[in-house]
């Protein structure tokens, strides 16, 4: 470890680390707008110019700067002060003078660091430059003559997201920042840049002056537009979330959000179920709350009930749904909505067990039927920094991009009993051998094959479990530790024939099968369950209530409330509390706390936040013969794959316009 | 002191013999490379490391140093490379282009036997866009040694494969950079990299490479031929050798000259370039190396050495030497206002102080120019260069600024007067 003073303060730093990071762990603050942990070192900006002895008599730039034994490091000197009035006084000179209409105004790196290292006046004259804005897709608003050339939204494109689709065009003064013809950038991380760029050059689009980032409540919260269980922070004001941004997290997210994660937010205020709803005649009607639990009550099933959970319910939800229908004397539980049935007797066998920071390791990967670009797109970055470090990728399924080099092996299941030579001197050979199954494999038995493979190739071995499983529903693995799996799946629940179906928020189900059953429907968008419900019991979203959410990696995390829910909807236990005593059963708890203890006592790991232990990996079965073509993967259409993204104006656009490629009319000037 | 004709290295610059490889082999080139090679690697980098070659590309940096750099074997397989950078397009300098178009087997065989030495397995001519004829030259002298077995596999017999691509490039100045011409080279905009690492660590596709100014790499298989002594017994201490000089502007006959390191200014002008246009009173400045050094008033330069050290001592450099002379005819804040146009076009626009600085330093200069300024703007343009130079990631920076330091630095009291003489000529206007 090289030790290094940082204005006269001795310190030794990790080998590798930078003049930057040196002194940042001198406690010193560097200001930088081109440099970014997670992207490549840039060194262009040259605003973190420090004083570095030995080296020339200028001024070094200390982002690109590796620390070495025995330097003498100054960020207070003259020099650096200078420097740094220098390097700010030009990135000024061409910069508008329009932070009173710009909407970075009050979070921007060029606002705060000229207040602090800027030398207060201009000496500038002449005239400022301008830049046209440049077309970048529906979610990006841009005002390129704020652009001060920082290339950070250039390399999150190539080397995160994988995609070149923004680059430089032009030189010198001229150099402009845009995507290649204007196009739009279409790729499922496409907003990140939003929050990459330093200053207010790229921001948000349907955020367009909403609201100033001071007047913005905060509140941590865990994204629900996918089973990797984002960190998101909601910014609300008054009774609405105005935006979602990305937490840092580096074992679930890093700090990036997909798209319909972070833009799913408007959709949040509209289609929403505000009042009770009850079917008379065929027709939806309004109803008072006390009419709907009437109409409960008289419903009577005994304990002829089954609950499907949808895929952005809580587990407080799920639980205490699971409670009412045990007091009713039923366990008809399920949340696979789409029929999947695949055995979940030992839950390590469905479970992202690698991690998701771990998969970065993995030196050889088998993906069998997952479009991993569209069900999980933070893996995706994942796997491409595994293949960044050298691991081979192989993929069972129909052809996708995945922005890194991959091998297709075919649709047909039946290759995984019969693996190429090369796929399987890969997996031989790797230290760390992982298999991915996703939707799609699950579908086709996918899962025994993976697990067949996993004993032949021992993928799990000291310290390295490479069997995964990869989810597309926030609610999954919480409802399987919650018992929300019957053994043939959701036609278990059809043959049952039950009088009443208490669905949370499930809106993926085909519901003409349960036409004999009673339909009662908590859950708070107008959508497809909505439409077949007999009784509709409006409820909160993922923003309006806290709650337990498992990530496919078997993370336990705690989202919070940030605001109310709109009308007369409600917290869903609230509502399942209450048709406990519509029904005449008791359901054991009164509070929001005393049912998360219960929960918490059925079900420890709840408790604790975290990976849950889910044991070893079962046996495989015996005899699998996988076989059988992958036709197509689950997702259509990766903006719209849940009721408050169906909603969401903006999600509506992406879709029409990045995946089904209509032009959009734009208002008449 | 004068250079005889007998110790010069290029013998077809004028082109009066056909740069052909029959005729370049009559001049000597291309004789027994094969011994040349034989000699070993280490014998041949030592050989250019006693000639006291410093490279001919502007920032002298001893060639046999950098060759000495380049790894000995390769430990992981990566394969080395050698760059030539042909990419001449600084104002002033015309030298690589007289022996591209008339002397291109020198500059073949010198690549081969650089390349050897340092044990690359290609070599890259990256050759200015404008040049279009001199590449055609190139490309044609390549397909002569190829055909005639003296590039290629078992290069001259030496049982050595030694590759010369030629690329062209597209006429950005910044491509001369040398790692601003690795990036363009591998296909991407032409900007300069971050150093470390350097070229000769991980350079073109991230493999060892040495880049190379053309005169120096054509001057190579001369001074093994004719030896060390022979080269380094021109010029003075630290500036040995002979060194192509490229006069013009005005002077009586401006003209490419191979000449001994260290010359006189005066001697160069009168002996080459039959004196200066109106004689020595009229001369007013001088830029003695390229558009990026700064200028020197006559009186300091006439007696100077045209050399690293001697240049410097008055406060410019040698740079490519190529001469620019100022006459009294001269308006010279815009000529030096048009530098700063040409470096403000030329700027790849990746780091702050260049990309912004420059347009800003241009600007103020064409209002010096008109004298359309306030006195303290002089002081303010200064500071400006100053917060420039040193602050940026490639030299490009340093070059914009020196220029205009030389200016203010002996031509302030004709700044002042332009600004005074406008200033007089409003106030009566609005009387």
């Amino acid at each position: 470890m090289p030790k290094v003073k940082v204005d006269g303060v001795e310190l030794e730093v990790p080998v590798g680390a930078t003049v930057l990071q040196a002194c940042e762990l001198a406690g010193k603050e560097i200001p930088r707008f081109c440099y970014h942990e997670r992207l490549s070192i840039a060194g262009n900006c040259r605003m973190c110019l420090v004083e570095v002895k030995p080296g020339p008599p200028k001024p070094q730039a200390s982002c690109a700067l590796p620390a070495a034994e025995g330097q003498e490091i100054r960020t207070d000197s003259e020099m650096v002060k200078k420097a740094r009035e220098g390097v700010m006084e030009f990135l000024l000179i061409n910069h508008p003078l329009d932070c009173p209409i710009c909407d970075q105004g009050g979070e921007c790196d060029l606002q705060d660091q000229s207040v602090a290292y800027g030398r207060g006046t201009s000496r500038f004259h002449e005239h400022k430059r301008a830049v046209t804005e440049k077309y970048m897709g529906p979610l990006i608003k841009t005002t390129m003559t704020r652009c001060i050339q920082c290339t950070r939204c250039v390399r999150f494109s190539e080397e995160v997201a994988g995609v070149d689709e923004i680059g430089a065009l032009y030189r010198g003064e001229n150099m402009q920042i845009t995507t290649y013809l204007e196009k739009a950038a279409t790729h499922e991380l496409s907003a990140n840049v939003i929050d990459l760029c330093p200053v207010g050059a790229l921001t948000s689009g349907p955020y367009a002056f909403e609201a100033r980032p001071w007047e913005l409540k905060k509140t941590l919260a865990i994204d629900v537009s996918d089973a990797i269980g984002s960190n998101v922070r909601l910014d609300s004001r008054g009774r609405e979330v105005l935006r979602i941004l990305p937490r840092v997290n580096d074992d679930v997210n890093e700090e990036w959000l997909s798209d319909r994660g972070r833009f799913l937010v408007d959709g949040l205020t509209r289609r929403r179920l505000d009042k009770p709803w009850l079917r008379r005649d065929g027709k939806l009607v309004a109803a008072s709350w006390a009419e709907a639990f009437d109409a409960v009550a008289k419903i009577n099933p005994g304990s002829s009930v089954a609950v499907i959970a949808g895929d952005l319910v809580d587990c407080e939800t799920m639980f205490a749904a699971k409670a009412l229908a045990g007091a009713l004397g039923s366990s008809l539980l399920e949340g696979r909505q789409t029929g999947l049935a695949y055995d979940c007797s030992n839950l390590a066998a469905v479970n992202f067990n690698s991690t998701l920071a771990g998969i970065e390791e993995a030196d050889a990967v088998l993906i069998i039927g997952s479009m991993v670009r569209d069900e999980a797109p933070l893996l995706n970055t994942r796997l491409r920094k595994a293949v960044k470090k050298g691991a081979k990728v192989f993929i069972v399924g129909p052809h996708w991009d995945p922005t890194y080099p991959a091998t297709f092996l075919g649709d047909d299941l039946a290759v995984l009993g019969d693996l190429p030579a090369d796929v399987v001197a890969a997996f031989e050979g790797a230290a760390k051998p992982a298999v991915i199954v996703g939707g799609a494999g699950l579908a086709k038995g996918g899962r025994e094959a993976a697990l067949a493979l996993s004993e032949r190739f021992n993928i799990v071995r000291e310290g390295w479990n490479g069997f995964n499983v990869v989810h597309m529903a926030a609610s999954r693995m919480g409802g399987l530790m919650l018992g929300y799996a019957q053994k043939g799946g959701i036609a278990d629940l059809i043959a049952a024939k039950p009088k009443m179906v208490i669905s949370l928020g499930a809106d993926e189900v085909d519901f003409t099968k349960f036409a004999d059953s009673m339909i009662v429907h908590i859950g708070h968008h107008g959508d497809k369950a909505a439409h077949a419900a007999d009784v509709i019991l409006p409820a909160a979203a993922f923003s309006e209530k806290d709650g337990t959410y498992v990530n496919t990696e078997g993370r336990v995390q705690y989202g919070e409330k940030a605001v109310f829910a709109p009308g007369e909807a409600r917290e869903d236990w609230t509502i399942l509390r209450a048709m406990a005593d519509a029904l005449g059963v008791t359901v054991g708890f009164d509070s929001f706390e005393q049912l998360r203890a219960a929960m918490v006592a059925a079900v420890p790991a709840l408790g604790t936040e975290g990976l849950a232990d889910y044991g070893a990996l079962p046996a495989a079965p015996a005899g699998v013969k996988p076989e059988g073509a992958i036709a197509g993967y689950p997702i259509k259409d990766r903006y719209l794959t849940n009721a408050i993204g169906r909603a969401s104006p903006t999600l509506q656009r992406c879709s029409a316009e990045l995946i089904h490629g209509e032009a959009q009319a734009e208002a008449a000037e | 002191m004068a250079l005889h004709d007998k110790d010069r290295i290029f013998t077809n610059l004028y082109g009066y013999q056909p740069w052909n490889l029959p005729a370049a082999q009559a001049r000597g080139d291309w004789d027994n490379t094969k011994a040349l090679l034989e000699r070993g690697q280490d014998a041949i980098i030592q050989e250019v490391k006693d000639s006291g070659l410093r490279g001919r590309g502007g920032a002298g940096f001893p060639t046999g140093m950098k060759w000495s750099f380049m790894p000995k074997e390769s430990k992981d397989g990566r394969p080395s490379f050698l760059v030539i950078n042909a990419d001449e397009s600084e104002p002033g300098s015309c030298k690589d282009r007289e022996i591209i178009r008339h002397d291109p087997h020198k500059l073949l065989e010198g690549a081969l036997v650089a390349g050897f030495a340092m044990r690359a397995r290609a070599a890259y001519i990256y050759i200015r866009g404008e040049y279009i004829r001199e590449a055609e030259t190139l490309f044609a002298a390549r397909d002569e040694a190829y055909a005639a077995g003296l590039l290629g596999k078992n290069a001259c017999g030496s049982g050595y494969d030694f590759d010369v691509f030629v690329h062209r490039g597209a006429g950005a100045y910044i491509c001369g950079e040398e790692t601003a011409m690795i990036e363009s080279l591998e296909g991407k905009k032409g900007q300069p990299r971050l150093k470390p690492p350097f070229p000769a660590g991980a350079g073109l596709y991230g493999c060892p490479t040495t880049v190379n100014n053309v005169e120096s790499i054509a001057v190579a298989p001369t001074i093994l031929r004719r030896g060390a002594a022979w080269f380094s017994s021109f010029g003075r201490e630290n500036n040995k050798g002979t060194k192509l000089f490229q006069i013009s502007g005005h002077v009586n006959r401006p003209c490419v000259v191979e000449e001994e390191m260290s010359i006189p200014f005066s001697e160069l002008i009168e002996k080459h370039c039959g004196g200066i246009r109106g004689g020595r009173d009229n001369l007013l400045a001088v830029i003695p190396g390229g558009s990026s050094v700064p200028l020197v008033p006559a009186a300091e330069i006439w007696d100077a050495p045209m050399d690293f050290d001697g240049l410097k001592a008055v406060g410019s450099g040698l740079g490519t030497a190529a001469v620019i002379v100022m006459d009294k005819s001269t308006d010279i804040v815009r000529a030096i206002s048009r530098l700063s146009y040409f470096y403000k076009h030329e700027s790849c626009g990746q780091c702050t102080p260049c990309r912004e600085g420059t347009g800003w330093m241009w600007r103020v200069m064409e209002r010096l120019r008109t004298g359309d300024a306030d006195v303290s703007e002089i002081d303010m343009l200064q500071q400006v260069t100053k917060q420039v130079e040193g602050h940026t990631i490639c030299a490009l920076g340093d070059a914009a600024a020196w220029p205009i330091q030389g200016l203010i630095r002996h031509f302030r009291p004709e700044i002042e007067r332009r600004i005074a003489t406008r200033a007089g000529d409003v106030r009566e206007a609005a009387e």
